[in-house]
């Protein structure tokens, strides 16, 4: 059965209370369809107020004057605060860190102070007794400005003559890197073919579906603040906030509820809600602010916006021979707080060609700073480019040789028998199936079948086109990613474990949720470890002072990492309840197991449960021989050695049709094989990857932020900024290779972000597949029906 | 300086009166809703956009976010709270056995609008299934969990049969 768990060091699959590979439904998931999840905008607390910030209108402008008084006089409104009054209680703080090269990127204060760099950041914010009244007043907060030149276009960035926008750098660039392995210029020259390519990615951003959302809430008699939050990584937002707003580490509690989506979007630190904390500590009372959609597009994250030029040089045989890439992003104006906005051109250097055996590699990246919405990390990152132009250069290779697509990539992909290895750019790589997972691809797809439909479809004179493609992922995370570069980030997590007198095992995890399934799948590893009944679980998260201390969810790494920590500790307690058990059923601990909820005799004979054995520890602790260690608690950790991630790897195709006459694409099969090693839930991870490739069919098609020339985002909303919709969407066929991890027992890796990445390179080479008869070909996402027509000169 | 004059109004949420309610006019249902207590309202854009708020409003799918509180004086609401006739359990076990949902955000939306296909007592195709589903925004599933979920449940209750 493909979903059982395959990998021995788990035990057996046939045993009572496998739940390792099997598709459980989640607990939550009727809790949260019946609309009692409990998210940061339905809370309500005594004495809660409500902010409304004044944002910028410019992208780029000196503030001259901000005068408050006639919004002060709307009744309910209890003040207005810019940097002066905020400044006071929230320190700066700079987006760089130390383990990458040398970034620059200047101190950002949490309202602009003296200049406004990008359309949407805040200036001031007014405190109200409800939202409406707070942007009553917001409109009133009267602000003179000077324009200044806004810097917009990432390619004229290093001009001379373009307006710098931090005076004291002297120039635009954030930072550079490049990478060389091997000597590229002798290899093109010996190569039979070189093939070039240029790609343009547009800005886009996560759209999850509840914004951004805070309360703090400041309790003078303890000194302490809690904030609910939607975030990712509450350990981290506890450490950001308890520096910048100088409170004790300690008296910060973070607490994220159910959060409605976050894709990378909510694992940042946004000065809004740096400030919401700020008001909170001033007013001494609870403060809450939720961002609304305009807020969304202007302020959350983007994403993308690069331009990648690259060129493959490959041998009269069809292997590659030389590989090389120089890509330019811009980021905004500022690099964002603490992750830093090089990661995702970092991600290009390291990620592309990194399926294939390239022998010589060259690799430039360069992020320059913009007045438009900073950009940072969101889902995928850095992977729709690396994937994108590496595999529109290996089809341009292979099309140019006359060489089957597939068999080109058969020839070249890493083989399977070769681990560990490195990238050609010098990350190590460990437990892929590129080879097994193409090949299984190629037969779902059934090659031949879409070649003769392309065929005849041809014929009458439709235009479809297919692709296949392959990428690794990278998950679960070392310190190698931000730690070591001075970010309180986590690369550890912890989990904790308990019997209770009930008979019921309660976890707590740092992993938290945002609709991934965390608590099912934490459920099911504690279950199937301990030997209980899946529903005897309940798990805490989301609450740095409920839980074990760690790094939260992000970079497809709460399986992996913090699954690892709940088998860990899940054994432990385990081996604990055996040795009691052995003491109370006088058998020796080899004769005993749990299943079901009870300690049983391998060999027959009467069982306890362990709810009678826990009662006995907790109620009747003197039945037992004095000394006996009764603890029911256990507590393990783990996170990443020896490698900087654990890469995962995916092979994906789809089929297009593409109407010559309107530039309309339509997606009419999806397919993707995924290694992510041990699957915990199947459904899971599938959804996993479902929900992945629509947001990267998003990407490659649809998902723009649109600025005018004046730095104005022109479709800051639902309706203009267009996202995935069921009816365009493909049915997405998933299936799997299984390579465990050999980093931990549970042999996870991640599968958060694959479809993301891998979604629009496949997209992008299956139009370009059906544009060969026209001689024409795409080269800009999003691919709108105005570019396919461009390509096609119609219009 | 007023900005919005109130009114008083009296309405039926999930079979129970509700009457007297002062409220602002240009207040939208949607936060009318939520500051009743209806927290499974959930609001995503509040321009009719993403259909998160989505309402029975006499029986017939709403955007709450377009609507006036006012506008819904006298009139019969179904909140996601009052959504459970015997047809609407069988809709949410499908929805849960496919996982038809990851955050929980979109669903109380796309449960009102399941309603609609279930009301309207005909078979739909997975196209037409992915048609009537348009106007309701999901971030996390892709989709196909959910036209799954809606598929098994129009089996499920028969329609059509």
């Amino acid at each position: 059965m493909d979903d059982l768990n395959q990998n021995p060091k788990l035990g057996s699959a046939d045993r009572p209370n496998s739940y390792i590979g099997r598709s459980v439904p989640r607990e939550r998931a009727k809790k949260l369809l019946e609309g009692k999840g409990k998210y940061v905008d339905d809370i309500l607390l005594p004495r809660m107020v409500h902010l409304s910030y004044v944002r910028s209108p410019l992208a780029h402008a000196k503030i001259k004057s901000i005068n408050t008084e006639n919004a002060k006089k709307i009744p309910g409104v209890l003040n207005i605060f810019t940097i002066d009054d905020i400044e006071k209680v929230c320190s700066p703080w700079q987006g760089v860190l130390g383990h990458l090269g040398e970034m620059r990127s200047p101190t950002q204060y949490p309202l602009a102070k003296d200049v406004v760099r990008w359309q949407g950041e805040p200036v001031a914010v007014v405190v109200a007794n409800k939202r409406a009244v707070a942007e009553d007043a917001s409109e009133l907060v009267e602000i003179d400005y000077e324009d200044l030149d806004a810097q917009l276009d990432m390619e004229t960035a290093m001009d001379k003559s373009t307006k710098v926008i931090h005076d004291d750098l002297g120039n635009n660039l954030f930072w550079t890197r490049t990478v060389n392995q091997g000597d590229v210029s002798e290899a093109f020259k010996k190569s039979h073919i070189v093939e070039k390519v240029t790609l343009d990615f547009a800005r886009h951003t996560g759209v999850t579906l509840e914004t951004r959302a805070i309360v703090a809430d400041w309790d003078s008699s303890e000194e302490r603040m809690t904030i609910y939050h939607n975030g990712q990584a509450p350990h981290m937002m506890q450490s950001i906030i308890a520096k910048h707003l100088n409170i004790s580490e300690g008296l910060v509690r973070i607490i994220s509820c159910d959060v409605g989506g976050s894709f990378g979007i909510k694992v940042h630190v946004y000065p809004d809600e740096m400030v919401t904390v700020a008001v909170s500590k001033l007013l001494k009372r609870p403060v809450k602010f939720v961002a609304d959609r305009l807020e969304s597009y202007s302020t959350d994250i983007h994403s993308r916006c690069h331009k990648i030029s690259g060129k493959i040089g490959v041998d009269d045989k069809g292997k590659i021979l030389a590989f090389e890439i120089d890509d330019l992003s811009g980021i905004g104006p500022f690099s964002v707080y603490p992750r830093t906005s090089a990661i995702e051109t970092n991600q290009v250097l390291n990620l592309s060609a990194a399926s294939y055996v390239v022998p010589n590699y060259k690799a430039k990246g360069t992020v320059v700073f913009q007045n438009k919405t900073p950009m940072c990390q969101y889902r995928a990152v850095g992977h729709p480019i690396a994937v994108a132009i590496t595999e529109a250069l290996v089809d341009k290779a292979a099309n140019s040789l006359g060489i089957d697509r597939y068999e080109f990539r058969k020839r070249n992909l890493i083989p399977d028998n070769s681990y560990p290895t490195k990238t050609p750019s010098g990350v190590p790589l460990e437990d892929l199936s590129h080879q097994a997972c193409i090949e299984k691809l190629k037969d779902m797809m059934n090659i031949p079948e879409l070649e003769k439909y392309k065929k005849e479809s041809l014929a009458i004179g439709k235009y479809k086109g297919f692709s296949i493609i392959n990428m690794v992922e990278v998950t679960n995370p070392s310190p190698a990613f931000y730690g070591v570069g001075g970010a309180p980030i986590s690369s550890q997590d912890g989990a904790s474990i308990r019997l209770e007198g009930s008979g019921a095992v309660h976890i707590s995890t740092s992993i938290t949720e945002q609709g991934q399934g965390t608590e099912a799948v934490m459920q099911q590893i504690a279950a199937d470890q301990l030997g209980v009944k899946v529903d005897t679980v309940r798990v805490t998260h989301g609450d740095t002072d409920a839980t074990p201390y760690g790094g939260g969810t992000w970079a497809s790494r709460g399986v992996g990492i913090g699954g690892e920590a709940v088998l860990k500790a899940s054994r432990k307690l385990k081996e604990n309840i055996l040795n009691i058990a052995a003491v109370i059923m006088q058998s020796e601990v080899n004769n005993l197991d749990v299943q079901d909820d009870h300690v049983i005799r391998k060999d027959g004979g009467e069982g306890i449960s362990l709810k009678d054995l826990a009662q006995i520890v907790y109620y009747r602790g003197h039945e037992l021989p004095p000394g006996t260690n009764a603890e029911l608690i256990a507590t393990a950790s783990f996170s990443i050695e020896g490698v900087p991630f654990v890469f995962t790897n995916s092979a994906m195709g789809c089929l297009v049709d593409v109407d010559v006459d309107t530039g309309l694409t339509k997606i009419e099969k999806f397919w993707a094989v995924e290694d992510c090693g041990t699957q915990i839930n199947p459904k899971l991870v599938e959804e996993q990857i479902r929900g992945g490739v629509v947001q990267g069919i998003g990407g490659a098609l649809y998902e723009e932020c649109i600025y005018d020339d004046m730095g104005n985002l022109t479709n800051g909303n639902m309706a203009d900024y267009l996202v995935p919709m069921a009816y365009e969407m493909p049915d997405i066929i998933v299936d799997h290779v299984t390579t465990n991890s050999g980093r931990s027992i549970l042999g996870a890796k991640g599968a958060g972000e694959a479809g993301t990445g891998g979604a629009p390179g496949a997209i992008m080479n299956a139009i370009n597949d059906a544009l060969i008869p026209l001689n024409t070909e795409v080269t800009s996402q999003p691919i709108t029906p105005e570019k396919i027509l461009k390509a096609l000169g119609k219009i | 300086m007023s900005y919005s004059n109130k009114v008083t109004i009296s309405m039926v949420i999930n079979n129970e009166n509700y009457d007297d309610l002062t409220v602002e006019t240009r207040q939208h249902l949607g936060d009318f809703l939520r500051d009743l207590g209806f927290k499974g309202t959930h609001l995503g854009c509040e321009q009719g956009a993403c259909g998160a708020c989505n309402v029975l409003v006499d029986g017939e799918s709403v955007r709450s976010c377009l609507m006036l509180a006012v506008q819904a004086n006298g009139k019969n609401i179904t909140t996601v709270e009052g959504l459970n006739s015997s047809e609407m359990e069988i809709v949410k076990d499908c929805f849960v056995k496919n996982n038809a949902m990851q955050c929980g955000f979109c669903s109380s939306g796309m449960l009102m609008t399941t309603y609609e296909i279930i009301k309207s007592k005909r078979k739909y195709s997975r196209e037409e299934i992915r048609e009537m589903i348009s106007g309701n925004y999901c971030r996390c599933t892709g989709y196909q969990a959910i036209v799954d979920a809606v598929e098994d449940s129009l089996n499920k209750i028969n329609v059509g049969m």
